[in-house]
């Protein structure tokens, strides 16, 4: 059991050591002394407070072994190799939107995630992403008026 | 000017050519991300938020409300042939209606939910149209302090009632709240949680919060996950409602929309509730209970009239008093936002042709939405055949773009990720994603109706218990948080004695 419930332990302490960078983080913020009252910090306090206080909480809760999660999720498999396709997939991404644009970071994106679900013919895969970068790009960028980040393939058509 | 007047006025507006084209748009868009499963109109609606810019904002919320309306159409279709819901809400009408689909029954199962869907929408609206006025006539008499107690109900509702555990709910309610903190404060021009990057001072974008927590979470949740392949089961044959289907769904139809109306205009807004009840009622009431759990035809009409009437119900708070109790209220909220339009009471009487519009328009919606579910049922089931791969790789795609297009700043796609990651534990560990969005965009209206109170008082916090209504409600806030927590108590010790 207690192999089991350790995720749950580390997310607990995971809540508290966010709600205490919050705390850090709100100490540093200058308060002049004309909102002295109810100046930039004080609700600021409070959700450091609260994250403290209910990770804290959950820390009880799974320590005492009354927050376990739905069997299905502590038994389940943990497929780390699509894991491992999707994380490749979203880093070539913000990697190469910047240098390469939008179009092929997307198309890669796309190929790496169809891989992650069980897809085996990566340049299908590779070909479909393009298309949908594509349509995307020019559909939805038009139709939204917005602009996304134009790089070779996307200035030369 | 009295109700019909302005909702006639309201029609004049819905009807022009180019919103009836956002109608459709919306409503076609809606029911097709309704579909998906893993997709909802909360996410659709954030991705789309940039078109603000853009249209005129009356165009913008035809737009937004036909997307919701839509997706509650669609998430049924899912439910009965798929058998996992394709939002929350349709988890009730997957019981018997998957059940009446194997059977070979899809058919009425999709007709049954679509005319309920109809009748409760219709039903919703109707309650929106004549609830909404005199709800604002008295919330203008609120002041700031009775507001910020009404935020606190609102909060305590959204994540300490629904969902299976308090703490979790609260907690996702907190990381919500410390989201929205980040960035410039506009009283003091502090800037705060910035980590001394630049790119945070506007704040957190809702779109990528929104996208971060339902399309990358998800994504990442159902690739770290076993595949199992559920299947689709095809829809045949022509055979629609029987005459017997017909005299075993109208008073489902109606009950459940009844029901489902006032649950999604509390604060508590959400379908989970009324749809379970609905479904237990429909048992109780059903002249044959046997067939529960193998198939009823009521089992699928109750809820599902419940869904639609409750997510008409939802837009009554967030109309009326600004108060979202929703994931894809509360972005609806920030979209008035960027118009630049402060929500709240005064918003039905400084912007009378996009309200009354944005609800005539809900009717004319339903409409159309009943003519697209009917005769296309077989079409809406088609989008249920695009495989996973394509399918979450389309989705992360338009992640990217709704994301890196705001700003082409690849730190808003490393916070997208981050977020997305959170998201993914919340999913892991059923910590809810709702309460965090609601905290996010309510949390900042909240503190600063907090700070005006306290400007009122000369700083005396005391306000917040003097003022009889802003009391009550601080009582039922209380009421909601510690009644459960008692409930639970006692059933333990009952259990040991």
């Amino acid at each position: 059991m207690d192999r089991l419930r350790k995720p749950e332990t580390l997310l607990a302490l995971g809540v508290i050591a966010l709600g205490l960078l919050a705390l850090y983080e709100t100490t540093q913020i200058p308060v002049s002394p004309m909102y002295a009252r109810v100046g930039p910090t004080a609700v600021a306090y409070v959700a450091s407070a609260l994250l403290i206080g209910l990770g804290g909480a959950l820390l009880v809760q799974s320590a005492s072994g009354r927050w376990v999660s739905a069997p299905q999720e502590s038994e389940a498999e943990f497929d780390l190799r699509a894991l491992g396709w999707l994380l490749l997939g979203l880093v070539l991404n913000v990697g190469l939107i910047g240098p390469l644009g939008f179009i092929p970071a997307s198309m890669l994106l796309f190929a790496c995630t169809a891989r992650a679900f069980g897809s085996r013919r990566p340049l299908r895969d590779l070909l479909i992403g393009l298309i949908l970068a594509a349509v995307a790009y020019f559909g939805f960028a038009g139709l939204l008026d917005i602009n996304i980040g134009a790089g070779l393939l996307e200035g030369l058509i | 000017m009295d109700t019909l007047s302005l909702l006639a006025g309201g029609f004049a507006v819905a009807l022009q050519p180019m919103n009836l084209l956002w109608a459709l748009v919306g409503v076609t868009l809606g029911t097709a991300i309704g579909v998906l499963p893993g997709l909802g109109p909360a996410l659709t609606i954030a991705l789309l938020l940039p078109i603000t810019f853009s249209v005129p904002a009356t165009a913008a919320f035809i737009l937004f409300a036909g997307i919701y309306y839509g997706a509650m159409y669609g998430g049924s279709t899912t439910s009965i042939l798929l058998n996992t819901p394709g939002e929350s809400a349709s988890i009730v009408t997957a019981l018997e209606g998957h059940k009446m689909a194997r059977k070979g029954r899809a058919a009425a199962a999709l007709a049954t939910a679509a005319i309920g869907s109809f009748v409760a929408g219709t039903i919703g609206t109707l309650g929106l149209t004549f609830v909404a006025p005199p709800l604002v006539d008295f919330a203008l008499r609120f002041g700031p302090a009775d507001y910020f107690s009404l935020m606190v109900v609102a909060f305590v509702a959204v994540s300490a009632v629904l969902g299976a555990s308090m703490l979790r709910g609260l907690t996702s309610l907190a990381f919500g709240i410390l989201l929205g903190l980040v960035g410039i404060d506009l009283q003091t021009g502090q800037a705060r949680f910035t980590l001394g990057l630049p790119e945070l001072l506007d704040g957190i974008n809702v779109i990528v919060v929104a996208v971060g927590l339902f399309a990358v979470g998800e994504t990442l949740y159902l690739a770290a996950r076993p595949k199992s392949g559920g299947s689709v089961i095809r829809l045949e044959g022509r055979a629609g409602m029987t005459k017997e289907d017909w005299q075993r769904s109208w008073k489902p139809w109606l009950r459940g929309s009844l029901l489902g109306f006032p649950f999604g205009a509390l604060p508590a807004g959400g379908a989970e509730v009324p749809t379970l009840v609905s479904y237990f009622l429909e048992k109780k009431l059903s002249k044959k209970p046997e067939e529960f759990g193998h198939g009823a035809i009521e089992g699928v009409a109750g809820p599902e009239a419940a869904n639609n009437a409750s997510a008409a119900g939802v837009l009554v708070p967030m109309l009326a008093l600004g108060l979202p109790t929703s994931a894809t209220a509360a972005i609806m909220l920030s979209a008035f936002q960027s118009y630049g339009i402060n929500p709240g009471p005064l918003l039905l009487q400084s912007q009378p042709e996009l309200v009354w519009g944005l609800i005539a328009s809900l009717y004319v919606g339903n409409v159309m939405l009943l003519i697209l579910n009917l005769p296309l049922a077989g079409v809406w089931a088609k989008i249920l055949t695009i495989p996973a791969p394509w399918l979450y790789g389309g989705i992360l795609v338009f992640a990217t773009i709704g994301t890196y297009g705001i700003s082409q700043s690849w730190i808003d796609l490393v916070l997208l990720y981050l977020i997305g990651g959170v998201g993914y534990l919340m999913r892991r560990f059923d910590f809810p994603t709702a309460p965090a969005v609601i905290g996010m965009i309510l949390g900042p209206f909240a503190e600063q109706e907090f700070r005006r109170a306290m400007t009122i008082s000369a700083g005396d916090i005391t306000t917040f218990v003097t003022r009889p209504l802003s009391l009550s409600l601080l009582i039922i806030a209380v009421l909601l948080l510690v009644v459960p927590l008692l409930l639970r108590l006692r059933s333990r010790t009952d259990h040991k004695a």
